[in-house]
């Protein structure tokens, strides 16, 4: 590797701030502080010698795991960036500055917006276009491996009001109480029997009150969404719902899978419908393909079970059961999931067709396991699940 | 912190040296970061699965420095007065009471005298007159609030306590906080820490741990032991031997006298209770298994 040739005017001091904002830039919480910190940890150290400062500075500035990882990468790219791509450690930092002009549009101009992609880049846009039409599944099959621009699914109105019925749903699911009373600061009646032994310390007078409250005993939520492509035209509001499901809440967790498990919770977080538009499809890639439903579902217990889920834990499963691969897994990882979790819900957009029976392989390995298996094929449908859940 | 810096003089090779010398070996981001924490005087927070020795540093940290370790225990429903400080109710009554009978008159500032201030972890730690080593251990067990409160203490260093007056540190304590990953941090406490993530060690960092801890072992013996271990935390299991798990084990084989492992398999398969915690963990390594991985490893 060789070091990276700043101008000869560039000082320590400002090659480091610019090390700083580059960190910035990929998503670390660092700043001016953190510069000044760094200049006085490189006088701590040998500052002569690159493996110290690697370790000094990645001490400093990486502030939790995540960081600790991506950290060395991330150091090599600026240091050492001469002849190595840039894009390849920076894939954040480049999905912001290809959002940013979205933002200057006013929200709903889709139709102008996809104009503007085509003549851009003409056959991309082409296909986009075509999707919007009757040519979708083939238009689908030939572009499911590129990344899929999730704008132009729906109109906002019924986006919003997915999430709304969503959030009202997450209300629903997590407000819960217990019925005993524990001690608590902030309480809402007294406590005789600790306000008594407390008193017997100030000679019977009870100068100090102890409260009591009934704690919250939340429902946890974990959604799994199925963005395969037979679930490809609900997909958009489908997100919408798995966002105001999660949004409010902090220890929800929400995961996209198709033929693989992706973790969206932290992408949810996003204020901007556009730019989290732009972030869901970058890490949705593959997004429309086949389903791996079974192995999915397994390696959701394999590797997240143990921390999220819990007996106070409802899964959510958003999915019409149709997978390419086998689906004789589905009931193993199934009862998997069941042996830790309290519930697991199965939302099927097909189940409120007329005529739908559950006949595919994949619904019928599911269903012995199911708490509910519930319709969610239209808006309406959506927003009557909450007296479902409210039951559960 | 100062103090550790101070001492040192050569920099985070000789620190990750004198810990080796009380027992604890340290890989290179961990010694930098120790030494980092006593240069800039900031507190260090460790993440890291439960069992690699993120309790163990601050003890092996108040060896090398010769100073008292104070330790924070964190939980639920933890709050100042537990940790900070309390008044002595009972001791202030007994003085009120002993002062009515006796006739005497009571003065009310003798009564909120340093001798009736109970102190607790972090009041100790800010008085004391050599700089200590304070452990705040599990800091994501504690309420947000608790973490908000910590918060000011870790940047003054300065206690205010209504009745007596501001406290502040006459040396700064080298403080080190460790996580489990029970609940997110703020960003706030992230942005004030140094930060380490302490992993399972390599197998030779694996074997110096063995050696400095463990009991005296045949080199096959330590070699077998940790290379089954490392094999272990491969496979599929819900809660992974620790470091501290795999000292256990090896005390167990060195108290059963045994010196191969391949030798006696059913003894072996029955110290693994030193090792696997959980009935699914103990279903998914019978015999068999057990014997491949040391099979592996020999």
């Amino acid at each position: 590797m060789r070091a990276t040739r700043f101008p000869a005017r560039a000082n320590p001091a400002e090659r480091v701030s610019g090390f700083i904002a580059h960190l910035r830039l990929n998503g670390f919480g660092v700043g001016p502080a953190e510069t000044t910190a760094a200049l006085q940890a490189l006088g701590a150290v040998e500052a002569t010698d690159p493996q110290e400062v690697r370790l000094a500075l990645r001490v400093l500035l990486s502030g939790d795991s995540e960081g600790w990882q991506r950290f060395d990468a991330l150091f090599d790219a600026y240091w050492y960036n001469a002849g190595r791509p840039r894009d390849e450690v920076k894939p954040k930092a480049q999905s912001r500055t290809r959002t940013r002009p979205a933002l200057w549009q006013p929200a709903g101009q889709d139709g102008a917006d996809s104009q503007d992609t085509a003549q851009k880049e003409p056959d991309p846009g082409a296909s986009e276009t075509a999707s919007q039409g009757e040519g979708r599944l083939l238009a689908t099959r030939s572009e499911s491996r590129h990344r899929r621009d999730l704008r132009q699914c729906l109109d906002p109105e019924s986006l919003r009001a997915a999430e709304t019925a969503a959030e009202r749903i997450a209300r629903a699911i997590r407000d819960r109480r217990s019925r005993r009373r524990r001690i608590a600061r902030k309480g809402h009646s007294p406590n005789l029997r600790a306000t008594i032994r407390k008193s017997l310390a100030s000679g019977g007078d009870p100068l100090e009150i102890v409260l009591e409250r009934r704690p919250e005993r939340p429902m946890r939520l974990v959604v799994l969404c199925d963005v395969s492509g037979s679930m490809e035209v609900y997909a958009r509001v489908f997100l919408a719902f798995v966002r105001g499901l999660v949004s409010r809440d902090t220890k929800a967790e929400a995961f996209l899978f198709h033929t693989r498990l992706i973790r969206i919770t932290a992408g949810l977080a996003e204020r901007d419908p556009l730019r989290l538009a732009t972030r869901l499809s970058l890490l949705a890639e593959g997004f429309g393909g086949g389903t791996d439903i079974a192995g999915c579902l397994d390696s959701f217990a394999k590797a997240h079970g143990a921390r999220l889920l819990d007996r106070r834990t409802l899964v959510l499963i958003l999915s019409d059961g149709y997978c390419t691969a086998s689906p004789e897994g589905i009931g193993a990882a199934l009862t998997r999931i069941k042996r830790r979790a309290g519930r697991i819900v199965w939302l099927n957009p097909l189940k409120g067709w007329a005529g739908y029976a559950p006949v595919a392989a994949g619904i019928q390995a599911a269903l012995p396991h199911l708490d509910a298996h519930l319709a969610a094929n239209t808006l309406e449908a959506l927003a009557a699940l909450e007296p479902e859940f409210a039951k559960l | 912190m100062a103090e550790a810096g101070s001492t040192e003089g050569a920099g985070f090779r000789a620190l990750q040296a004198r810990l080796r010398g009380a027992g604890y070996v340290a890989d290179d981001a961990l010694a930098m970061a120790l030494h980092l924490a006593g240069a800039l005087g900031r507190p260090l927070l460790l993440e890291g699965p439960a069992g690699v020795g993120k309790t163990e540093v601050a003890k092996a940290l108040a060896a090398v420095c010769d100073t008292r370790l104070i330790r924070l225990q964190c939980y639920e429903g933890l709050d100042a007065s537990a940790a900070i400080y309390e008044w002595n109710y009972r001791r202030q009554l007994l003085a009120i009471r002993a002062a009515e009978s006796g006739g005497a008159a009571l003065d009310e500032d003798a009564l909120f005298d340093e001798k009736y201030l109970l102190r607790r972890p972090l009041l100790e730690a800010i008085s004391a007159e050599h700089s200590p080593v304070l452990l705040i251990d599990e800091i994501d067990r504690a309420d947000e609030e608790f973490e908000a409160y910590l918060l000011e203490v870790l940047s003054d260093f300065q206690i205010s306590i209504p009745e007596l007056g501001t406290i502040t540190a006459r040396t700064r304590p080298s403080v080190i906080l460790t996580a489990n990953g029970t609940r997110d941090l703020s960003d706030a406490l992230r942005r004030r820490c140094l930060y380490a993530h302490i992993g399972y060690p390599e197998r030779e960092a694996e074997l110096a741990i063995l050696a400095a801890r463990g009991p005296d072992l045949a080199p096959r013996l330590a070699e077998q032991i940790v290379a089954t271990v490392q094999a272990l935390r491969r496979e599929d299991l819900e809660k992974k031997p620790g470091v501290a798990e795999m000292l256990d084990w090896a005390g167990a084989l060195s108290g059963l006298g045994l010196n191969d492992l391949a030798a006696d398999p059913a003894t072996v398969q029955a110290t693994l209770v030193c090792l696997l915690k959980t009935v699914a963990d103990r279903d998914a390594v019978p015999p068999e298994v057990l014997s491949r991985l040391i099979g592996r490893a020999a």
